[in-house]
């Protein structure tokens, strides 16, 4: 009720303000080639025009980027910053529950991976439960409140969870609550599947029950709708294509097994998370549509995890896999740039073919490469603006921008440092003058 | 005085013999709602104001307490309380629940009501400051129970009993890996499947008492049964965060919700206003843990939030919300009035901090038809004070509850053991 009217009020603030133009930088479009010296304008939020002799019209504001680089924003297909829970584990199958609910736009995390260049991120539940919780991707628009941080439009996500964490092994007893109580099922990667499996034939009946309500209500027939199901909704929303998997998984015969069990039931994976052994079954993995999020070089800390090679991300590309690079992790998080340059040495990919594993190709996965993913005419301009090749390891984030407005800028970071700490310390002072000094004697 | 000699043999034998009536005579009278009278005069009759004024006159029957350089207030009231209730639920660990369908720590249908002890001696020490009502709770569980409005005053919980439903307690406590639910998330996502799974409940019961033949009887749900009893819900925000999360949380429910906590309601005041939500606010300042590790530096925004807590009350009186305050579990009276100063100290006007504690939780609740104000009609419930409120050398003369005097005891050194208020939003 409220909400229209919000929009409303944004989209005529986005009016309100004046055009912003980038100029004398080295433009990585990812999709569109490299422009050196190039400019890029922005128009309500969006690149109006990227190019050279690109004039900056009147009242405009001016970001000289002599000598720097734009990228398309960062995107991290998995990571788990500004959300005060990751994990129901309580359950088998967890998918009445989400990440929405707990946003915590005042998360540090979000202001450090901006920090690091990413603008979107996919904000994934836990891999505790062979089906988790609801995922959600957010803008990292630091100092706005929850809602505006959701990227408006992306088709919500479920987190699925092959292997070890599901199942549990290797972690006998996380609880001592657990003591002389069964484990929760599954066990083993059988188990797994067959928790899959019946899930989905659970979100089946519960779909033709409320067919066949429509269908009485359609007829004009008198009708009692059946009891809304919370765990049981996402899951017929995946089936309608309406959801998309986010499926943590590592080893090639559980991702072989994922797949089957989605052909099966007629639905898609839309990203296998992780994925280490990706590369032994890429054809696979392509045939089914599927996209896969990985890591560079991260592996060995668990048994699962130990089959795996640097060359994974480019081989799964080479076979017609469509690859990202994710952190799952907020520190990872702030050097994406890195990470992907990492696929140059192993796997010889290109320099823009390493970019598009954190920009255009998440994107992609994520379905919102309409929006972001590359520097183009008519995107959101969310941009980062680099001192140095993004690929080199020299390279600092010089200032970050979501739809057009400045959110990271380092010089202004820099400054205001001191200030805060200046304000935290007169906080503390303040404090320890009021508190009564515990065991304090009097002079005597 | 010969009224206080009289009364000072026992609380009991005065019962037996109380007089018809109470005038308290050429006070000045703070009636919770407008300006105060001065030289006014109030009648109290069978437990009820009879007559509030300047034009009124003491009635023949009626006892007469002196009023000239004391002043007459509604009687207290904790906005969320323990006072006097034994707490239901046992402690211990949680039943191994396996979703929703399980009802982990749900306990609806208590009420508080049923809960009440009248020898708690939470109550007469209360009671002596100025406090002659509470809104009290079962605080254990996630959907812990109703509420009920008690005075402060009693022998027989049935006498003590204001309102016997007045609200469900929610917090958003969870558990561990082992049992439902485990997070955060899981409380949210367990809440919102109960309030739908209590609307379906009463659509198939209306459906099925209208008309049984040829349909399946619905399952008896007690948990279900005592949420649609619940005439509001009180969830728990302290952080801004949470404060606006549960804005748009409780947006999605069916029944009228109340917020509790509001630490740092400073930054969220217009959020509040804008949604229309009034708020419990927890008198229980945050403080430094006392045996925090001395090394720990604690983040800008928890450092900002114990500075700045107790201007809570000032930003919500600024933008307009309707908010009571309430104990949060503080033992000592002395150290309850003295939170309130504080909140006073940091911009609230003294008006709007005896509202707080007054009329406003009475409204609420909504129980302002017979408490919260001087008003003929409403319950008998007043305190007379020579000073102001809130200040140190404040002296509470009488409290009279339900239309019985009562005059203070003094506060015992040691504190009563107390109840502090779980509501899992309390974690920073």
């Amino acid at each position: 009720m409220r909400r229209p009217g919000l929009a409303v009020l944004c989209a005529a603030c986005a009016f309100a303000a004046p055009p912003t133009v980038i100029r004398n930088a080295t433009i990585l479009t990812v999709t569109k080639g490299t422009i050196p010296n190039g400019s890029i304008l922005i128009r309500d939020g969006k690149i109006a025009a990227v190019g050279t002799g690109i004039e900056a019209p009147a009242g405009a504001t001016v970001i000289d980027a002599s000598g720097q680089y734009v990228m398309p924003g960062i995107i991290d297909c998995h990571s788990h910053i500004a959300a005060e829970s990751i994990n129901e584990g309580s359950v088998s199958v967890s998918s009445m529950v989400g990440i929405e609910d707990v946003l915590n736009p005042e998360s540090i995390e979000i202001y450090r991976a901006l920090a690091g260049g990413v603008t979107t991120a996919n904000i994934l539940h836990g891999s505790a439960n062979s089906i988790g919780g609801k995922c959600v991707v957010i803008k990292l628009r630091w100092g706005k409140d929850a809602k505006r941080l959701l990227f408006e439009g992306a088709t919500p996500g479920i987190k699925f969870a092959l292997g070890e964490n599901p199942k549990r092994a290797g972690s006998p007893s996380p609880s001592p609550l657990l003591v002389g109580r069964p484990l929760r099922y599954p066990a083993t990667r059988m188990g797994v599947e067959d928790v899959i499996r019946e899930a989905f034939l659970e979100a089946k009946e519960y779909q033709a029950l409320w067919r066949e309500y429509r269908d009485k209500i359609a007829r004009g027939e008198n009708a009692i709708p059946p009891r809304r199901d919370l765990k049981l909704e996402p899951l017929v929303e995946v089936l309608e294509g309406k959801r998309f998997v986010h499926a943590h998984c590592y080893r090639a015969d559980e991702i072989l097994m994922l797949l089957n069990v989605a052909d099966e039931f007629g639905f898609k994976i839309r990203t296998l998370q992780h994925a280490l052994e990706g590369y032994k079954v890429a054809k696979e993995i392509a045939a089914h549509g599927a996209g896969a999020s990985t890591f560079s070089d991260w592996w060995s800390y668990k048994m699962e995890a130990f089959d795996a090679i640097p060359y994974n991300a480019a081989i799964m590309m080479r076979k017609g896999v469509l690859v990202s690079l994710n952190s799952d992790s907020a520190e990872l998080m702030r050097r994406l740039n890195t990470e992907a340059a990492k696929t140059m040495k192993y796997g010889g990919l290109s320099e823009t073919e390493a970019l598009s594993l954190i920009t255009i190709n998440p994107a992609k996965q994520l379905a919102i490469d309409s929006r972001v993913g590359s520097i183009e005419a008519g995107k959101d301009a969310d941009l980062t603006i680099y001192d140095k090749h993004p690929l080199s390891n020299y390279a600092k984030v010089q200032k970050v921008l979501i739809d057009g407005e400045v959110y990271f800028d380092r010089d202004r970071a820099l400054s205001e440092q001191l200030q805060k700490e200046a304000e935290k310390q007169r906080l503390l002072e303040k404090e320890k003058r009021q508190r009564p000094q515990a065991g304090a004697r009097r002079p005597s | 005085m010969k009224l206080s000699i009289f009364a000072g043999f026992c609380a009991a034998l005065a019962l037996a013999s109380e007089p018809s009536a109470i005038a308290i005579h050429n006070a000045r009278v703070f009636t919770g709602d407008g300006a105060a009278l001065d030289q006014a005069t109030v009648v109290i009759r069978e437990g009820l104001i009879e007559a509030v004024g300047r034009n009124v006159a003491a009635p023949p029957d009626a006892w007469v307490i002196e009023g000239a350089g004391l002043t007459v207030y509604p009687g207290l009231i904790d906005g969320l309380s323990t006072w006097g209730v034994q707490q239901n639920a046992p402690s211990g660990p949680a039943p191994h629940a396996r979703g929703p369908e399980d009802r982990p720590w749900t306990t609806t249908w208590i009420s508080a009501a049923d809960l009440v002890q009248p020898s708690d001696r939470r109550i007469e020490q209360f009671r002596s400051a100025g406090f002659t009502s509470a809104v009290v709770f079962p605080t254990r569980g996630i959907f812990a129970g109703q509420g009920s409005v008690i005075n402060l005053a009693g022998d027989k919980p049935g006498q003590m009993v204001v309102a016997s439903r007045v609200g469900q307690y929610v917090s958003l406590m969870s558990g561990s890996f082992a049992s439902f639910p485990g997070s955060l998330m899981g409380v949210i996502a367990y809440i919102r499947q109960l309030e739908l799974d209590a609307e379906h409940y009463r659509l198939v019961k209306t459906a099925y008492e209208k008309n049984p033949r040829g349909m399946q009887r619905p399952e008896y749900d007690r948990a279900l049964d005592g949420l649609l009893a619940s005439p509001r819900l009180l969830l728990p925000a302290n952080r801004a965060v949470e404060i606006k999360r549960m804005i748009a949380f409780g947006a999605e429910l069916k029944q009228p919700f109340v917020l509790y906590g509001m630490v740092e309601a400073y930054r969220a005041a217009s959020e509040l206003k804008a949604a229309g939500i009034p708020v419990l606010v927890n008198l229980r300042w945050p403080e430094r843990a006392r045996d925090a590790d001395p090394e720990q530096v604690e983040s800008y925004r928890v450092l900002e939030a114990r500075d700045k807590a107790p201007s809570s009350p000032a930003a919500l009186a600024n933008a307009g919300v309707r908010f009571a305050f309430y104990s949060g579990g503080i033992e000592r009276p002395r150290d309850l009035m003295r939170a309130v100063k504080r909140a006073i100290d940091a911009g609230l006007p003294y008006d709007a901090a005896v509202r707080a504690l007054t009329l406003s939780p009475a409204e609420i609740y909504g129980v302002s038809d017979r408490l919260g104000s001087i008003d003929k009609g409403k319950i008998a419930n007043l305190i007379v004070v020579k000073g102001n409120l809130f200040e140190d050398g404040a002296e509470v003369k009488y409290i009279i509850v339900d239309g019985v005097k009562y005059e203070p005891v003094p506060e015992p050194p040691q504190p009563a053991p107390a109840e502090r208020l779980p509501t899992g939003g309390e974690d920073r």
